[in-house]
């Protein structure tokens, strides 16, 4: 049986992805074959290349269908309960860089902290009559970081997009987003608060404790660590 | 297994199933012999209603379900429930019995059942708070039995009390009493008014100072396009109750100990009372949240419980969802550790309020794990 490796199956993650592998010598080709895409890879044996959405990368890890799989962070936090328990950080990657934020409207200068926040949340609901509105789709994340820092007379409005626009269109009061670069947070008149980072997170390569790891699958696991300078973990 | 219940194997069918129903009649049969009206809540309830009394939290810990109408949780207790139906029935006093399962969501790997059993007993609108505490605690403690268990019991009123007592501004204790419930907040809050004060103040300073010269609306309006519904008004004022903060003495040290004092108090409820009467000392205001202690000290006596063997923690409930205001208490098996709380209930008063969004209504109740309650007289028996 070969090692199962999960990559994007499209966009800037999957370029890093296959020039990362690439450059240690782990050739990832893509073939047209009618609608799908396939994948092989080369230069090492015993790896069978998956093509998957990267939202399902981390669940399929938790369950052992991946024995490998590169996916942020972040996805990883946010969807498998207790991840640390169940997969294994490999490696990191070097790109995919981005940092899970909670952001208000820049000319709040009342609220600068999350205690702040905290503060206004409750006078908003007094005068406004219901929670303050926090859009993300980072729930899990977010409920325990919030959780953390004792907010209460907050609610979370799902956004599985376009978050930043969320207070503009008057859906949320503030956010809480992945950014890279906090420019878009600008230009839609946010600003990140000082103690308001929940996650810095990367593209990373993980390794499954889920999965079966038979005498074939290890050889291989040695292999590709021994090319991407990873120690070999135990499974 | 597919036939076991929580804390209690094979009790799904047969003689499992028969020795769980005597114990769930037994239970109820105290209940209502006070002449409480049997009562069953629906299990899907709304969750903004659930959302708006506990915040987000809840979403953690209840199973949320919808369809085209609305989203629903299934019950995670039958307090919310029972408020509900209490008000649909527009009556005044009501006593009320009831049993069924409940419904948690509990965390990835954890082996604590997600559907258990609750039985219980609430008393709305009655006049009396003393004697109502001990109606409830006299029932509750009537239906657990010689069964094992240690009571333990608090009252949230007392803190919210010594909040109340505090020489502080109005501001301080509205954001004390508003995180009673959250310990480590709570801490943070009084270092903030404290010992941290002058740090705070530090922090504040420029944004004080552009207030005091009038440059506040300029300071706003530059520093962004007001966009959202929170408004620039609204900025401008909690600016202002900053700079209030900021010019406020911080808070005395005695306050802070006092308040302290009040919750690290420990004991039988008697040494509890005695301690307290020590503490009020030149606090206004708290003395007759001692009194409210007293005299449902005296219904205990009054209804045959004995003060002296009731233990009293002054934090106690404060851990829980914050709906208690009042009277706590809660019940655990002393030789059976893997066992849950068998019992706990309270007053909640300002539940009620906050529901009815006006007045409300005095609500005092207690429920029973009845599964682990059997299952402590399997073992026992």
């Amino acid at each position: 049986m070969s090692v199962k490796l999960g990559i994007p199956s499209k966009g800037r993650l999957q370029e890093g992805t296959i020039d990362w592998f690439g450059e240690r010598g782990i050739r990832i080709s893509k073939s047209r074959m009618g609608r799908e895409y396939q994948g092989q890879v080369e230069g090492i044996e015993g790896v069978e290349l998956v093509l998957i959405s990267a939202g399902e990368i981390p669940g399929e890890l938790a369950a052992g269908r991946l024995h490998l799989g590169v996916t942020g962070q972040d996805l990883v936090r946010e969807e498998i309960a207790r991840w640390s328990e169940r997969l294994v950080e490999l490696s990191p990657m070097g790109f995919g860089f981005a940092d899970l934020v909670v952001a208000v409207p820049a000319f709040w200068v009342d609220v600068v902290s999350m205690s702040d926040l905290d503060a206004a949340a409750a006078r908003f609901r007094a005068v406004h009559g219901h929670r303050l509105r926090v859009a993300t789709k980072y729930h899990h994340l977010v409920r325990e970081f919030f959780r953390s820092h004792g907010v209460a007379d907050y609610q979370l409005v799902d956004s599985q997009g376009a978050t930043e626009g969320t207070v503009r269109n008057l859906t949320a009061e503030a956010v809480a987003d992945i950014t890279s670069t906090g420019s878009t947070l600008r230009e839609n008149h946010l600003r990140v608060l000082d103690d308001g980072l929940i996650l810095k997170s990367g593209a990373t390569l993980f390794l499954s404790g889920a999965a079966e790891w038979g005498d074939g699958e290890r050889e291989a696991l040695v292999e590709v660590c021994s090319r991407i300078g990873a120690e070999v973990p135990g499974v | 297994m597919v036939t076991d219940r929580a804390y209690l194997k094979g009790a799904r069918m047969g003689a499992g199933l028969s020795q769980l129903d005597a114990e769930i009649s037994s239970v109820l049969g105290v209940l209502m012999s006070s002449g409480a009206d049997r009562v069953e809540p629906e299990v899907l309830q709304p969750a903004d209603v659930l959302l708006d009394l506990y915040g987000e939290d809840i979403r953690a810990r209840a199973f949320v379900t919808r369809d085209d109408r609305a989203e629903m949780m299934l019950r995670p207790d039958f307090t919310v429930p029972l408020v509900r139906l209490h008000a649909a029935a527009e009556l005044e006093e009501a006593r009320y019995a009831y049993c069924g399962p409940v419904w948690r969501r509990q965390e990835f790997g954890s082996e604590r059942p997600r559907e258990y059993l609750q039985a219980g007993f609430e008393l709305f609108g009655a006049s009396d708070q003393a004697t109502a505490d001990a109606e409830v605690l006299a029932l509750i403690l009537e239906a657990v039995g010689d069964a094992g268990v240690r009571f333990v019991t608090g009252d949230m009123g007392l803190a919210i009390s010594a909040i109340d007592a505090l020489d502080a501004s109005d501001a301080r204790k509205a954001a004390l009493r508003r995180h009673l419930w959250r310990p480590q907040r709570f801490q943070s809050l009084l270092r903030r008014y404290g010992v941290d004060h002058a740090l705070h103040v530090e922090k504040r300073r420029e944004l004080v100072e552009v207030l005091n010269s009038g440059g506040l609306d300029a300071a706003i309006r530059d520093a962004g396009k007001p966009v959202g519904l929170r408004s620039a008004d609204e900025v401008a004022r909690r600016v202002r109750a900053l700079a209030e903060e900021s010019e406020t003495a911080p808070l005395d040290p005695g306050a802070v100990s006092f308040l302290e004092a009040v919750l690290a108090v420990k004991g039988s409820s008697t040494e509890a009372l005695a301690r307290l009467r020590d503490l009020q000392d030149g606090q206004a205001g708290f003395a007759q949240a001692v009194d409210r202690l007293e005299a449902r000290l005296a219904a205990f006596e009054a209804r045959g419980i004995d003060p002296e063997e009731l233990a009293f923690e002054g934090s106690f409930g404060r851990t829980t969802l914050e709906y208690y205001d009042g009277f706590v208490f809660g019940a655990e098996a002393v030789d059976a550790p893997d066992l849950p709380a068998l019992a706990s209930g309270g007053r909640y008063d300002a539940l009620t309020r906050t529901l009815s969004q006006g007045d409300g209504m005095t609500a005092v109740g207690g429920m029973i794990r009845v599964e682990a309650l059997a299952a402590l007289r399997r073992a026992g028996a």
